[in-house]
């Protein structure tokens, strides 16, 4: 012990640390009976950190470009020591990830957390997600199989919906005019480097944003807040997040084992969608949407109109600080509430429905 | 200027050298981001690769293409569809949908044409009947000579 006491001093004396320590060790979590929703934004941090270090293993193995990338994928799940392992836990971590994403959203949507002078970390956090599914999206493509490649074409195309820059950014995200393995290579390269660069940097703002103001304490509890001893942060909170890690590892673990993520069938550009073809279960409440509009709607073609009140709908969400008057002041008002009730039901009802096969 | 230069003076309100600086550095650093910047802008498009257009091609065998059945074929660097209709007229079609850009199939079952990303059907004109699509699927021109099965496109 007498070794780190040294080296702790030697630190200390260079870099001035003590303060820090002092900050963590007085960092305290409020406790009442909606504290349990603190922990989500931890879990989703954890499956981020699984997606690095097992992307940072894929990367040892995986070819990017049309003709070698579905070989390598088969070549890590079949060959490679525990490939099937690293690959399955890559695959169902993201998905895990992005639900743990959404709880966290819904339930800091819920405590009216965004309301001033959280702003920032709700933007943030909104962008964070964005990010996300882009790392879902352009990860998708990368094992270079058959449901991947149509739902690249699909989803680069409704980008190319967009007014002024829409074919612009088809050829930049396709790399040409067509989904083909210049698009593979482009996907790789925004999911292994910009999407990463971009996502730390982020998430560090997001923590840093948490640690300047603390947790916010829902309206209307403030008394039971006050009442109860709260959590100190170093070490009773940092254990219990590190019991709800296990949790989620346990999860991530049995998926990974029992149900190992299919590979499916090399992409061909020449053949038919196949029959069932689905996105992932985080687009469905949207792609459900999409497929029920009929071809025109008041004379413009349905997918626009749905498109363009998916982006309306993106953009009342993020602006939800400013536009809940009441949430500046302290008090939200009824209607985002409301909102927030249907915005929760309306994403899980279509994507169990959708899962229970109810849309032909 | 409200109480400002002392009246009489000739100091007028013209730029202050502390201005003139300022505005000429803050448009050399526009100036130099745009200069870097535009490189990237035009770096992350792709060139136009000079391709021979494709207009004709030989879509397929009408030995391989029984009644009430469908191929798709390679049109250049898009798919096409063939299809031989119930009553064995042969026609061609983009293989492309009009709604997302998935690539449709020939259903036997139903003798018509569908897509099975978001459900959308057209019948065997080509025409959008139902589900999402906005707009038929472009036609070929079929020639058939022989057992050869030729298509030309803006025929």
């Amino acid at each position: 012990m007498r070794i780190l006491d040294r080296l702790w001093r030697a630190l200390d004396e260079r870099l001035d640390l003590a303060p820090l320590v002092e900050f963590a060790t007085h960092k305290e979590v409020p406790q009442h009976r909606h504290s349990w929703a603190y922990y989500f934004g931890g879990l989703t941090m954890f499956f981020f950190f699984v997606q690095v270090a097992t992307g940072i293993l894929l990367l040892l193995y995986y070819r990017p470009t049309a003709e070698a990338a579905f070989e390598s994928v088969q070549f890590i799940v079949t060959r490679v020591p525990f490939g099937w392992l690293i690959r399955s836990v890559h695959s169902w971590s993201a998905n895990l990830m992005i639900l743990a994403a959404f709880a966290h959203m819904f339930s800091v949507y819920m405590m009216g957390s965004y309301a001033r002078p959280r702003e920032f970390t709700w933007w943030s956090g909104f962008v964070l997600l964005l990010l996300a599914m882009g790392f879902g999206f352009s990860g998708y493509l990368l094992p270079w199989n058959e449901l991947s490649f149509f739902a690249t074409r699909v989803g680069t195309d409704m980008v190319s919906k967009v007014p002024l820059a829409g074919e612009w950014l088809l050829k930049f995200l396709r790399g040409g005019e067509e989904v083909n393995g210049a698009t593979l290579t482009r996907f790789f390269g925004f999911h292994v480097a910009v999407l990463p660069m971009i996502t730390t940097a982020l998430l560090g703002v997001h923590l840093a944003l948490l640690q300047r103001q603390g947790m916010h304490i829902p309206e209307g509890l403030e008394e039971e807040a006050r009442a109860r001893k709260p959590l100190r942060f170093v070490p009773n909170f940092v254990m219990r997040e590190g019991v709800v890690w296990l949790v989620g590892l346990a999860a991530l673990a049995a998926l990974a084992a029992f149900f190992p993520w299919e590979l499916g069938v090399k992409a061909d550009p020449f053949a038919s969608a196949p029959a069932g073809i689905k996105p992932e279960w985080y687009f469905l409440f949207m792609f459900e949407a999409l497929k029920l509009l009929p071809a025109h709607v008041l004379g413009i073609e349905g997918e626009l109109v749905g498109l363009g009140v998916f982006s309306l709908a993106g953009l009342v969400w993020f602006l939800v600080p400013v536009l809940d008057r009441g949430s500046q002041v302290g008090h939200r008002s009824r209607a985002f509430v409301v909102l927030g009730w249907l915005a929760l039901a309306y994403v899980v009802s279509f994507t169990l429905l959708s899962f229970a096969g109810v849309f032909k | 200027m409200a109480g400002g230069a002392m009246p009489g003076s000739n100091e007028g309100p013209a730029v202050s050298r502390r201005g003139l600086l300022t505005w000429l550095l803050g448009t050399s650093l526009g100036a130099t981001l745009a200069a870097a910047l535009y490189p990237v802008f035009r770096f992350v498009i792709p060139p136009e690769v000079g391709e021979a257009p494709v207009n004709r091609v030989l879509a397929g065998k009408l030995t391989d293409l029984p009644a009430n059945s469908g191929k798709i074929f390679r049109f250049g660097s898009r798919p096409g569809l063939l299809v031989r209709t119930p009553d064995g007229a042969v026609r061609a079609f983009s293989a492309t949908c009009t709604h997302l850009n998935c690539t449709v199939q020939y259903r036997p079952d139903f003798q018509n044409i569908w897509c099975a990303c978001h459900n959308g059907v057209y019948d065997l004109q080509g025409k959008n009947i139902s589900g999402p699509p906005p707009r038929p699927l472009e036609a070929y021109k079929v020639d058939v000579a022989g057992d050869d099965v030729y298509v030309t496109r803006g025929a």
